[in-house]
């Protein structure tokens, strides 16, 4: 392979060629990023508009021309003086102290933001916020054809009434816990299994490798009926046992994940600590495992990730018990009962999904590695 | 090595068994081997395999777990409802017909996008792979509720954006026809992992063949064609294999969305949500054990099938064997 001669920086501008190239390469580097922003802003579309409505007074939800984000019809306190009208047979009074809604008026200044006090059916008068002592306008026209002021205002009520309502403290509680448990199980277990497949040969150890990770095509439907029979049987139907104590044995993924790491290893310190009389489970805890802790991390990540989002299990194993639920369950459960509030559904989403978004943006890194690592690396 | 391969040779052959051998050492190391593969061996034998069987014998009852007492053989009773069964046929087209169009879809929208993470003149790969990939994580039963507002006909995010270009949008959740493009969509929520393995892949494809195919002229598009996909069908494969057997399992997306009963019209009852009716609201547990090996069945089939094609487009580096 020819190498290309080198050409030192400096001469790329006095070369005709370079200028044009770089500038080919700046509006290929802009054009793609542009698509590929674009492209991310659609696909976390749907983030905006779950922020957006969560924040939403449920008076939004029902108005038509009611901006996207969330915000409440501005109004306007008066603190001019008393003014009254008479208009027809009627007597309007314009009080200090009292509230009036602001409404877009279109007039020969263009659209003004005005606070209607006097609604009548073909004219309406109007007070100029800005100046209110230059006193009622006059303005002709149905009001009800006006738009009102729209002003930015979250609601952070929803939250604190999501937060009581579904019981988030209880829910989060019961999620750490689960995931917890499954997590140390897990990883005991899957750390036992993939040292024994990595660092042992035995007769029958590469049929069992494959019956490993067959399991991961198995259809957890086939297993689901008696498992669950047997569950209730032996009355762990409303406890977390179901959800726990089978990942105490060990799981496909995260033995295969393990045991690329732990051939990952070098053999000539379990070696040289064999020699000296180390037994098995000593290398495995004093050797192998202190350099294998990213991937301890990372099994232990995936499990809490995946036991957070796990929803059809704790709903079979835990319907009868709100008091042990976790959060997908809990949420599932309230938006059942309130499907016509989109902003509260909107709420528990956001709440659901904080958690576990946080730690992949603090942990990302491993997190992705992971990924990459169980399925690149065969 | 020679020597050892000769003997291992042999004690395949030895009707005593392999385990004769094995010198005292390579016996004592075997022995601790089983041992440390016990949680799992245990594990798969009460989580898995136990209850295949019973999933099995079950199929060839009438257990119900409200009357468990009155189980009792049936013979081959629940196969004949499972060919008759007009619900059976339908529900399986419906996950069938899905996966026809979803399983593609989820391989190559990935593809693509790993395209352009990988392309050399985007700039902030990481970032945009970060964000890309994040969605992912998002628990299901949030993204579920997120998509579910997103996608009201009135009020949603998408049927306000196309009604800005003056296009009206459908009603996604509500439409017999429109209900499965919807499905595909949240469906593309999860696609992080197959997105990254295969930028991972297409990082590791060597520099020197994309040099060499330049060199002979081939552009931009004939080299991804040419190089990068042929190099990485390793990984679209496991993508491929895990879509695949995702799709046999889809359920939950459908259940919290559309209701237990596949709305619009039935029109969502995807056979898995038809095998938990049976199975957990009729508590019929023998027909839904039925149902269920019917499910494990096609499963399997179609993975062997797959891994059957695997050695006419999948590549594996030369010298090394599956």
């Amino acid at each position: 392979m020819s190498r290309k001669p080198y050409v030192p920086s400096g001469y790329a501008w006095t070369s005709s060629a370079y200028p044009a190239r770089q500038w080919r390469r700046l509006v290929a580097v802009a054009g793609v990023t542009l698509f590929a922003l674009i492209l991310l802003l659609g696909y976390l579309s749907p983030f905006g508009y779950m922020v957006a409505t969560a924040f939403k007074d449920r008076q939004m939800m029902a108005k038509p021309n009611a901006p996207l984000w969330p915000a409440v019809e501005a109004t306007y306190t008066y603190t001019g003086p008393e003014l009254q009208v008479k208009l027809g047979s009627r007597t309007y009074r314009v009080v200090p102290g009292k509230t009036y809604p602001l409404y877009r008026v279109p007039t020969e200044e263009g659209i003004r933001n005005l606070a209607l006090v006097i609604k009548r059916r073909k004219e309406s008068y109007f007070i100029d916020p800005q100046r209110p002592e230059q006193g009622l306008i006059r303005w002709q026209g149905n009001w009800r054809k006006l738009q009102p002021v729209w002003q930015f205002r979250p609601k952070w009520e929803n939250f604190v009434k999501a937060w009581h309502e579904i019981n988030f403290p209880r829910l989060l509680r019961n999620t750490f816990a689960i995931a917890v448990i499954g997590a140390i199980g897990t990883l005991i277990s899957s750390t036992l299994v993939a040292y024994g497949f990595a660092r042992f040969r035995f007769p029958g150890r590469n049929v069992l490798f494959i019956i490993l990770i067959g399991t991961i095509i198995l259809p957890g439907q086939v297993t689901l009926v008696p498992t669950y029979a047997f569950f209730a049987r032996i009355g762990w139907v409303g406890t977390w046992l179901p959800l726990t104590v089978p990942h105490f044995f060990a799981n496909a993924y995260n033995v295969f994940l393990l045991r690329q790491f732990f051939l990952a290893i070098p053999r000539e310190l379990d070696e040289a600590a064999m020699i000296d009389g180390a037994g098995p489970f000593r290398i495995l805890w004093s050797i192998v495992l202190p350099q294998a802790w990213p991937a301890l991390v990372t099994v232990f990540l995936f499990h809490f990730m995946w036991a957070w989002n796990d929803y059809f299990y704790p709903y079979i194993y835990l319907s009868t018990r709100p008091d042990l639920q976790p959060i997908s369950v809990g949420i599932y459960t309230y938006n059942a009962m309130y499907f016509s509030q989109p902003h509260m559904i909107q709420a528990t989403a956001l709440m659901g999904l904080v958690v576990p978004v946080v730690i992949f943006f603090l942990a990302q890194r491993a997190f992705m590695r992971g990924v990459i690592f169980t399925g690149v690396e065969k | 090595m020679h020597r050892e391969s000769i003997r291992r040779l042999w004690s395949r052959l030895d009707p005593r068994g392999p385990w004769r051998g094995l010198s005292p050492l390579e016996r004592r190391r075997a022995v601790w081997g089983w041992v440390f593969l016990s949680p799992w061996l245990v594990g798969f034998l009460v989580f898995y395999l136990i209850p295949m069987v019973a999933s099995l014998v079950f199929s060839f009852t009438n257990f119900n777990l409200n009357q468990p007492e009155q189980i009792r053989f049936i013979g081959l009773e629940n196969y004949r409802q499972l060919l008759t069964d007009p619900l059976v046929r339908r529900s399986l087209w419906i996950t069938v017909r899905f996966m026809l169009f979803s399983v593609p879809i989820s391989i190559l929208v990935p593809l693509a996008l790993a395209a352009l993470l990988n392309a050399r003149s985007l700039w902030g790969k990481r970032v945009f792979r970060t964000l890309f990939y994040m969605p992912t994580v998002v628990p299901l039963i949030s993204a579920i509720y997120i998509w579910q507002g997103f996608l009201n006909a009135r009020t949603g995010w998408l049927n306000r954006f196309l009604a800005w270009l003056g296009i009206k949008g459908p009603d996604w959740l509500n439409s017999v026809t429109w209900v499965y493009p919807a499905l595909i969509l949240i469906g593309l929520w999860g696609m992080g992992n197959a997105m990254l393995t295969m930028l991972a892949a297409m990082q590791n494809v060597p520099r020197e063949l994309y040099e060499a195919a330049a060199i002979d002229g081939a552009g931009p598009f004939r080299r991804f064609l040419h190089i990068t996909l042929p190099l990485i069908t390793p990984v679209i494969f496991y993508n491929l294999v895990l879509s695949i057997i995702g799709h046999f399992q889809y359920f939950i997306i459908p259940w919290v969305l559309l209701g237990p009963n596949g709305d619009p019209g039935g029109a969502t009852l995807f056979f898995n949500l038809y095998l938990f009716k049976v199975a957990f609201v009729y508590v019929n547990m023998g027909y839904g054990a039925t149902l269920a090996w019917l499910l494990f069945l096609l499963a399997l089939g179609v993975t062997i099938l797959l891994f059957g094609t695997a050695r006419y487009w999948v590549y594996y580096p030369a010298g090394e064997e599956r």
